[in-house]
């Protein structure tokens, strides 16, 4: 089901540097028409669906068409991602409308710790075979060890 | 064509590929590199925010043992493995990921991955390995935690890596080369250390629908399988290249079967409403010992539908109506609704085209059952199947002779893999991957700060390969004037049409779906003289724009996992996975001759492959 750009609310993400969506696209599909000033899929067969760019796209100029092989027409899936949650709307061939909500993230986003709660990195400790950290979330006292192991 | 420019990069610790192990080895690597002055680099040929198998988003997390509430232990998961890949895993490998990685799980949920809990605040189990999350952002999450670790800086992304650089005296691996896939622009960047994170390989056989679906298959279809042509083109031995992967899934749609079998206890049930598992149950007795222990291993699960299927009692369906019916009786609507949206979300987080499917087919699963299918196969290392590079183990639990020097480092001296990329450390899945990727850039610093010198990097092979990469437009300029259609030269060939050459091949003489997953001696052995002409005809690949280059280098990868799964299938003389492929003339499985890992290493010097096998050595009773 590769993704489709729509005219009317397609900008071209004139205010940013690049484009939002061929910056994300994980493919490489999505890119901007230098003439029309406005994004396409450059290669629909090669689109995995994955929406990556129907989320971060800022004019919701982007949405996903069913792949022609298989998919009937008339059905959509469109999310609305915000920083904490995603609501998705699915309607159905025949009209019916589902509608869901879920958590994305618990924390704002940029605020993932580092090391901040681990000790200095000791280099005497890089031959064994801890991680960082483990000390302290690893959740067991001791990292496991097979019984009458080789070594 | 103009000049390309060309920026080298000097580096100490490369890191190639910034999916869930890349991301894993950027964080370990933070750690342990500032204190040493040791700069880390991660290239990725996307954006790491949503790049590799997890970029959709995940539901589950289907590798976590829960240690810190006795669910289960490291030994317990290498049994588990061990069976469901039908007795063969690297054991020391499988353990030591299963130790390290509960603590990665609770780094993600630090980091703000929300994960389901129950009453008593342990996590909600899918399945015995498997914990639910709401996962839509797990990649972001990870990557934004990845970027911090080594400073945003050292993050190279829309970088294409095609080759990997040697010094010619000692052997030990020095550098990278790749192209932007968003400027003319060439890379060379010098390491001291490099870890292959990158992906496994899809693509390789032709997928169920061949027009505007070709790329929308079941595992990422950007994974094109440099985590394997890299460290093969570098001479490193390669292990159980042959070990595909096929597994069943919602038809069409791709979507996962995992929370319908494990939570829901969903039943399939053939076209004739009967259980296939029930009226193909005697198949399992033609492949002891592991037919008759459980779980039943994934490859059996599909030799048993594929029986089913020659039967004549397809389609097969997931009764997800009976199971949500059964799990609704007699519950309030707001319980009611609690679990249908569970069941939509998991689609939702990971493949919302099979929630598109749904609707677009007027499905509603609490009402009527889905289809299932088995996929096309697939060449990965971190699900049912251990494909990848021969690694050193751990040093505290390595057997003898699986042991040189550093924990997940290649037989190329200085070259680590993670990940897809490590042969035999199967269902290592999301969070495994990462685990690995912690492990391999702890080794890889300690090689780095043992190592005293830097590898010598040879310009002139550095140069040609440089050189190399921009040869597809070479190909297009010196064939103008030829045709007055650009798609059919009789000198060129674009690489979409290069693909689908490649799949047709393997389809038909390694065992593709059409051809019922069989292959023999005469058909591989054909199989590689057509697959030898596809490799000299790659000189004649052209490209239009850096879009074409990119997916010209992605094939020349893919044609390069093709040929490894071909020798290796060829070498193995029994029937191991039925239900991934099987050889027809040798239709049994011999754990007598056969529990052995088969083992590949190719010679650039002489364009020599050389295969042959590991023992076996168990670490878990």
């Amino acid at each position: 089901m590769p993704t489709y750009v729509n005219p009317d609310k397609c900008d071209g993400c004139k205010a940013l540097d690049k484009p939002a969506c061929a910056y994300i696209c994980p493919n490489d599909l999505m890119a901007l028409d230098p003439a029309l000033g406005q994004a396409f899929n450059q290669e629909p067969d090669q689109c995995w669906e994955c929406y990556a760019c129907v989320k971060t796209c800022p004019q919701s100029a982007i949405a996903m068409r069913g792949y022609s092989d298989v998919v009937p027409l008339g059905a959509s899936l469109t999310p609305l991602r915000g920083t904490d949650s995603i609501m998705w709307t699915v309607q159905f061939r025949d009209k019916r409308v589902k509608r869901f909500k879920f958590p994305i993230r618990t924390t704002p986003w940029g605020t993932s710790e580092g090391y901040e709660a681990m000790p200095e990195p000791d280099v005497s400790r890089l031959r064994d075979p801890h991680l960082c950290g483990e000390e302290t979330y690893l959740g067991v006292d001791a990292l496991p060890v097979p019984e009458g192991s080789a070594r | 064509m103009n000049p390309p420019e060309i920026e080298v990069v000097e580096t100490d610790l490369l890191i190639l590929g910034g999916g869930m192990a890349g991301c894993g080895a950027a964080y370990e690597a933070g750690y342990w590199a500032r204190t040493q002055g040791l700069r880390t680099t991660l290239v990725e040929k996307a954006a790491v925010e949503r790049s590799g198998a997890v970029a959709m988003g995940l539901s589950a997390i289907n590798c976590y043992m829960g240690m810190q509430w006795g669910e289960n232990q490291p030994e317990d998961f290498v049994r588990y493995v061990r069976q469901d890949l039908m007795g063969i895993c690297r054991e020391d490998l499988v353990y030591d990921i299963a130790r390290h990685v509960d603590e990665c799980v609770h780094l993600f949920e630090k980091w703000g991955l929300p994960i389901f809990k129950n009453e008593d605040g342990h996590y909600k189990r899918e399945g015995r390995w498997q914990i639910m999350i709401h996962g839509e952002s797990y990649k972001p999450i990870v990557a934004e935690a990845a970027k911090r670790a080594i400073g945003p800086e050292n993050v190279y992304e829309r970088i294409f890596v095609s080759h990997l650089l040697k010094d010619p005296g000692s052997g030990r691996v020095s550098g990278a080369v790749g192209f932007s896939a968003r400027e003319h622009k060439a890379y060379v960047f010098k390491a001291q250390a490099v870890i292959v994170a990158a992906g496994g390989a899809t693509g390789v056989f032709r997928p169920h629908a061949v027009g505007e679906g070709l790329g929308r298959i079941w595992y990422a279809p950007w994974n094109t399988g440099s985590a394997y042509s890299l460290p093969i083109q570098a001479g490193a031995t390669m292990t159980q290249m042959e070990h595909r992967l096929v597994v069943t899934r919602f038809k069409d749609g791709y979507g996962p079967v995992g929370m319908w079998f494990l939570l829901f206890k969903g039943k399939v049930r053939n076209a004739y409403g009967e259980l296939y598992e029930e009226t193909q149950a005697a198949a399992l007795d033609d492949f002891p010992p592991y037919g008759n222990a459980r779980p039943i291993p994934t490859p059996l699960r599909n030799h048993q539908m594929l029986l089913d299927r020659a039967q004549g009692k397809g389609p097969h369906y997931m009764r997800t109506d009976e199971a949500l019916q059964a799990l609704t009786k007699g519950l309030d609507p707001k319980a009611v609704r609690e679990i249908e949206s569970d069941a939509w979300e998991d689609f939702l987080d990971m493949t919302m085209s099979q929630a598109l499917l749904w609707a677009s087919y007027n499905i509603d699963p609490a009402q009527l059952p889905s289809e299932l299918d088995l996929t096309e196969p697939y060449l990965m290392g971190s699900h049912s199947s251990g494909t990848g590079a021969w690694v050193s183990g751990p040093e505290d639990l390595a057997p003898e002779g699986y042991f040189w020097g550093y924990n997940r480092m290649t037989t190329v001296p200085g070259l680590f893999a993670a990940g897809d990329g490590v042969g035999g450390s199967a269902h290592k899945f999301s969070s495994g991957s990462y685990a690995e990727g912690r492990l391999a850039a702890k080794g890889a610093i300690a090689y780095i700060v043992d190592s005293h010198q830097r590898p010598e990097v040879d310009d002139g092979q550095a140069d040609a390969m440089v050189d190399s990469l921009f040869a597809p437009y070479r190909v297009l300029e010196d064939s103008q004037g030829e045709s007055t259609r650009a798609e059919v030269s009789p000198n060129y060939f674009f690489p979409k049409q290069g693909l689908l050459r490649l799949q047709k091949l393997m389809e038909e003489y390694a065992g593709g779906l059409s051809s019922n997953l069989m292959v023999n001696e005469p058909m591989l052995l054909r199989g590689l003289e057509l697959m030898e002409m596809l490799k000299q005809d790659m000189d004649r690949v052209a490209a239009r724009d850096r879009h074409d280059l990119l997916r010209c280098w992605e094939l020349r990868d893919r044609i390069w996992c093709a040929e490894a799964h071909m020798r290796h299938l060829l070498h193995r003389k029994e029937t191991r996975w039925p239900g991934y492929y099987y050889r027809g003339d040798y239709p049994q499985l011999d754990d007598e001759n056969w529990r052995v890992f088969v083992n590949s290493s190719y010679d650039a010097a002489t364009a020599q492959w050389t295969v042959g096998t590991a023992p076996y050595h168990s670490i878990v009773p």
